[in-house]
């Protein structure tokens, strides 16, 4: 497998005008790799990531996932942010649901669903309702609903972005243990510049309006990744490399943001 | 896991009702065998309670309830049907929408038992115009619910769907109609509401059998007792479909913490 993306550009119509979301991304993942992508709220993340799901149709360039043609895994999964999962479905139905769109049959969709959730400690809520289960218990379920499919190539928003420091540490370390024994590659999208190297085998840098790659980084750490490589050296110097990129744009919009409001948040973008 | 604290809350939830009912009745009995002359315009729930058995006995009670009942139905289904229908599409579609929304504001307005004496023109004098009247009062309510249910559902959940590759069927099951089944469950207890009303205004008007006929019945031949056991059969009515729908709802939206119904 090989995906692709091709001088990848996006805009949409905005009060009259345009406003330019993507520019010119081009970028490949390899087999089974772990992509991270950084960069600051609003610079076309989640566009990226709809772009690459089909959900968005690019106004320039292309994508491309090339496989063998006897591979029936589904092209792509997206876990989205907070909130994606269906209320009125159990943690059961949820996980399985991916497989219920493509039209696996009810037992066998049932017995992948409960081997992921028995998998992630979560068997004694099958059947409870997403209302009931902790923010944490939930992100879990978003992944599972996604990891379940097999897809060929994860899409990861921000999965972790609304949890608690300690919780998000446990679930980056689960998620990296599920890739492990999965076939997928992922492209993993965060705001937050350490956990994009301490996961990414390596990390795209996004400046945003429009969204640009700013630069590439590889990570220099071995797999399985360790809790413990918060505190090396080398993802320090990483982190502050990054910074270096982010910084004079992330100066700029705060200031930016004082005075006036800015045209169009990553959310707001149909 | 949510059962348990469920039935309590149920439980819990009836009977300070049924004890605040139980102290009115007792004052209103105490209130009328001390008044003879409150007695004549409200008899004591003792009396009323010994006629609706007396009415029970000799059949004339389900003779009556079941026309209205019959009325009541064949024009809830008749107007529910369509509007659960064009609910769901009104909502889905801004398209639909907008097409048929005025029409809606607009024929929503008019007192359904107005239009009863045109129907009967045009449909005769049996139960059809009668029927369909109750078919009209049960759509409005059932119809701006269902829209309100499907327009709710978050854009997210559509997009969750597609983005599996979901087919519309599957998304029309498993997204459109749980998603707004809550909502349509209240539609259904107020359009169940408005048909009873309705109903019984109009059997008071125009049909020789029914609860509102019976009432009418014997206000003007003052035997009020009888009025007050038909008043009080037609709002009990009220009171088991909302329980039944209550327990429905629990069965039907068991995602909801707290049923708006």
């Amino acid at each position: 497998m090989s995906f692709q993306c091709e001088h990848l550009s996006k805009s949409f119509a905005l009060r009259g005008g345009f406003v330019q979301a993507l520019e010119d991304i081009t970028f490949r993942v390899g087999e089974r790799e772990f992509v991270s992508i950084v960069g600051p709220s609003g610079c076309g993340k989640s566009t990226l990531l709809k772009l690459i799901a089909g959900l968005l149709r690019p106004s320039a360039g292309s994508v491309v996932l090339t496989a063998a043609s006897d591979d029936e895994r589904p092209a792509s999964a997206l876990v989205f942010q907070e909130h994606g999962l269906f209320p009125w479905m159990t943690v059961l139905e949820n996980v399985a649901f991916g497989l219920e769109a493509r039209g696996v049959g009810r037992a066998e969709r049932h017995e992948r669903a409960m081997a992921f959730i028995a998998s992630v400690g979560l068997a004694p809520f099958a059947h409870a309702f997403p209302h009931q289960l902790s923010v944490g218990m939930r992100q879990r379920v978003g992944i599972g609903r996604a990891f379940v499919t097999d897809p060929r190539l994860l899409l990861l928003d921000e999965p972790l972005g609304s949890l608690d420091a300690q919780t998000r540490f446990l679930l980056q370390e689960e998620l990296l243990k599920l890739w492990t024994r999965s076939r997928s590659a992922v492209v993993y999208v965060t705001h937050d510049i350490e956990e994009a190297v301490l996961l990414g085998d390596r990390v795209l840098v996004l400046t945003g309006r429009p969204g640009r790659i700013q630069g590439e980084i590889t990570v220099p750490l071995g797999r399985p990744r360790k809790l413990e490589y918060a505190v090396d050296e080398r993802v320090s110097a990483i982190k502050w490399q990054i910074w270096g990129m982010l910084e004079e744009e992330a100066r700029r919009s705060l200031a930016l943001a004082s005075r006036e409001p800015l045209p169009a948040e990553e959310g707001a973008v149909p | 896991m949510s059962a348990p604290p469920d039935r309590r809350r149920l439980g819990a939830g009836v009977w300070p009702a049924v004890f605040v009912v139980a102290v009115l009745l007792a004052l209103w009995e105490l209130w009328a065998r001390a008044a003879a002359s409150a007695s004549i315009l409200f008899p004591a729930p003792s009396v009323v309670g010994a006629v609706i058995l007396r009415q029970g006995r000799n059949g004339e009670l389900f003779r009556t309830t079941g026309a209205t009942l019959l009325r009541l139905a064949s024009g809830f289904v008749l107007g529910g049907v369509p509007a659960l229908l064009l609910g769901l599409a009104m909502g889905f579609s801004p398209r639909v929408r907008a097409a048929v929304d005025p029409l809606v504001a607009a024929a929503h307005a008019i007192p359904k038992i107005a239009v009863l004496p045109i129907l009967m023109i045009l449909l005769g004098l049996g139960e059809a115009p009668k029927i369909a009247v109750v078919a009209a009062a049960a759509f409005f309510p059932l119809l701006i619910s269902t829209m309100a249910g499907v327009r709710q559902i978050s854009p997210l959940h559509f997009e969750v769907a597609h983005a599996y590759g979901a087919s519309a069927p599957r998304v029309f099951w498993r997204v459109l109609v749980p998603g707004s089944l809550p909502q349509i469950l209240s539609g259904v207890r107020l359009a169940f509401n408005a048909a009873l009303l309705i109903t019984v205004a109009l059997e008071i008007v125009a049909a020789r059998n029914g609860l509102g006929a019976t009432i009418w019945l014997a206000w003007q031949t003052m035997r009020v007792e009888e009025l007050y056991a038909s008043l009080a059969v037609t709002s009990l009515l009220g009171v088991g479909f909302n329980g039944v729908l209550a327990l429905v709802g629990r069965r039907l939206v068991p995602w909801h913490a707290t049923p708006e119904i």
